[in-house]
């Protein structure tokens, strides 16, 4: 239960973690646009080389990044294969009644080369951004919308709760799941309705505990008369600084190098 | 029955930035019998360590071995572990989840497969043994409780597994002083009438001092201490540094010591301590 690693924060003083965090949003979404736009092989270099020189600043041990890989590993195999079948062509090799095509490899091998590229720097986006900064980041960036009706400053504050107590649910689970255990639950073996079944036990005590602190943080946010939205002002401001503007600058001159391959 | 600790070291995420050394080099016997409180800051390792107790962690080192088997070896089920080593969590009320009290107190029986009638006749003792009518409140549901009562139905669901040596943490948390004395008497007379072997665990040594035999100081995930009450307070400069403190009337009788009045220091009651101030008075008045 522990050893959940996605999304999960790696606490450091690297430029990346102190970019600050609407520029890595930004430049997270403007990568992956990227990664979908190249048509070329070769043009992967671009990206490539962008997230090589990010990790390394990062100061983020790569196996990090190559565990988070690691529990997308089927769905990235799925896409390959579905993808060299499915895809009509030139025929390579034939089984029964599929056929294996030189454009379905190719377009196999990109989904894969995409998939890989997108997942490590999603992820590289999270280890270096605490979740309350990456929440800040998102409310500047949608506060623009507020005008239309986008609740922004609601959202953020609910993803910044949600994402508070995703570590203190998870210790709660393993708690109710050990004090279960002592009284001889079994969550490991049986056939799927089994274990279906055995999950009561957890998931009756988990709810409960959920509403209760719910209820709680509630009244504690009421208590101390939290209102969100307007002129609220926080104790972080966010601030661009020069190391900014050289990271998009940077990020800026690998994409024009990326789509550059596309007219070659 | 025994539980033998041999040098458990226990490290929580090893070789992540978050690893963190939970516990280390922990030697520890437990007899057939024993009425030990474990005693320690708050993280200092005992929950932990008690987890080890019954197999739900397993030592990163060392070796738990009950009944001269070690627990993590093929030939022992672990299963069969958790029936005999009963571990009652902190907050237990929070386990609970069936409809009813009785079928509450009777999923530990279930799961050891036993029969129906095996199984309400235990439920039926359990919730007698934790002081609990059985006929007025095995069809409540546990939520509609008084918190006190809740954490006696969960207590009661540990019980009816009949185990052989009853592991509590921090019973008492979170109740007011009366519901603090009854569980604490509850536990005192479980140990008597049921023959168990009992290890309470608390951070308050008011609590427990008075009701153990033998304390075990844990500190820093290490175990620095072990002994008879009487024995552990007389570093009370040590205990304090630790974080934990003495019973208040051993602190007055040792603060009194330091004011030159010729009292015995080793003191865990109020009663002995009347009678030792009075033996006092009484010495100066015949002189």
């Amino acid at each position: 239960m522990r050893e959940i690693t996605i999304g999960q924060y790696i606490p450091g003083n690297s430029v990346v973690h102190r970019l600050d965090p609407r520029t890595k949003i930004i430049i997270t979404l403007a990568y992956m646009i990227l990664l979908f736009a190249l048509n070329k092989f070769y043009g992967y270099i671009f990206p490539v080389a962008f997230l090589l020189i990010a990790v390394t600043l990062s100061r983020i041990p790569a196996r990090y990044l190559l565990k988070g890989l690691k529990p997308l590993i089927f769905i990235i195999a799925l896409t390959f294969i579905l993808n060299s079948f499915m895809i009509k062509g030139r025929v390579i090799y034939e089984i029964g009644p599929l056929d294996i095509t030189y454009e379905g490899l190719s377009q196999g091998a990109f989904m894969t080369i995409r998939l890989i590229l997108l997942i490590t720097g999603t992820s590289l986006l999270t280890l270096t951004t605490s979740p309350i900064s990456l929440t800040d980041g998102i409310e500047r960036l949608l506060s623009p919308f507020k005008k239309i009706g986008v609740p922004a400053h609601e959202l953020a504050m609910m993803m910044t709760i949600a994402l508070r107590f995703i570590p203190t649910l998870l210790e709660e689970t393993d708690k109710i799941m050990k004090a279960q255990m002592a009284r001889g639950a079994d969550f490991e073996s049986g056939n799927l309705i089994n274990r279906a079944k055995n999950l009561v036990p957890l998931l009756v005590p988990l709810f409960i505990s959920a509403f209760r602190r719910a209820d709680d943080l509630a009244m504690a946010m009421e208590a101390r008369c939290y209102r969100g939205g307007d002129n609220r002002t926080r104790l972080k401001e966010l601030k661009m600084t020069f190391i900014d503007m050289a990271t998009f600058a940077v990020f800026a001159l690998f994409a024009i190098g990326g789509i550059a391959t596309r007219f070659m | 029955m025994s539980i033998d600790v041999r040098n458990v070291t226990h490290i929580y995420m090893p070789n992540t930035p978050f690893e963190s050394i939970a516990i280390k080099d922990v030697n520890w016997t437990i007899n057939d019998g024993d009425f030990w409180g474990l005693i320690g800051h708050t993280g200092s390792g005992k929950s932990t360590l008690i987890q080890h107790l019954n197999g739900l962690l397993k030592p990163t080192s060392g070796e738990i071995i009950i009944d001269g088997k070690n627990i993590h070896s093929k030939e022992v089920s672990l299963k069969a572990i958790r029936q005999k080593v009963g571990l009652v969590f902190q907050y237990p009320e929070h386990q609970l989840f069936e409809e009813t009290v009785e079928q509450d107190v009777a999923f530990g029986p279930r799961n050891m497969g036993l029969p129906d009638e095996e199984i309400s006749k235990r439920v039926k003792e359990a919730l007698e043994l934790v002081g609990l009518p059985y006929e007025q409140i095995k069809d409540k549901s546990p939520f509609e409780l008084s918190g006190g009562q809740m954490r006696r139905v969960a207590i009661a669901g540990v019980l009816a597994m009949k185990p052989k040596i009853l592991i509590l943490d921090e019973p008492t948390a979170g109740l007011d002083p009366r519901g603090r004395d009854e569980i604490l008497e509850e536990i005192i007379n479980l140990k008597k009438n049921q023959n168990l072997t009992v290890i309470l665990v608390s951070h308050s040594m008011e609590d427990i001092a008075k009701i153990v035999d033998k304390l075990a100081v844990m500190y820093k995930g290490q175990m620095v201490s072990q002994g008879t009450p009487r024995e552990i307070f007389k570093d009370y400069q040590g205990l304090v540094e630790k974080g934990l403190g003495i019973p208040q009337v051993t602190e007055l009788m040792i603060k009194l010591k330091a004011k030159g009045k010729n009292v015995s220091t080793d003191i865990l009651t109020v009663e002995e301590a009347r009678e030792e101030i009075l033996k006092h008075i009484r010495g100066k008045g015949l002189a």
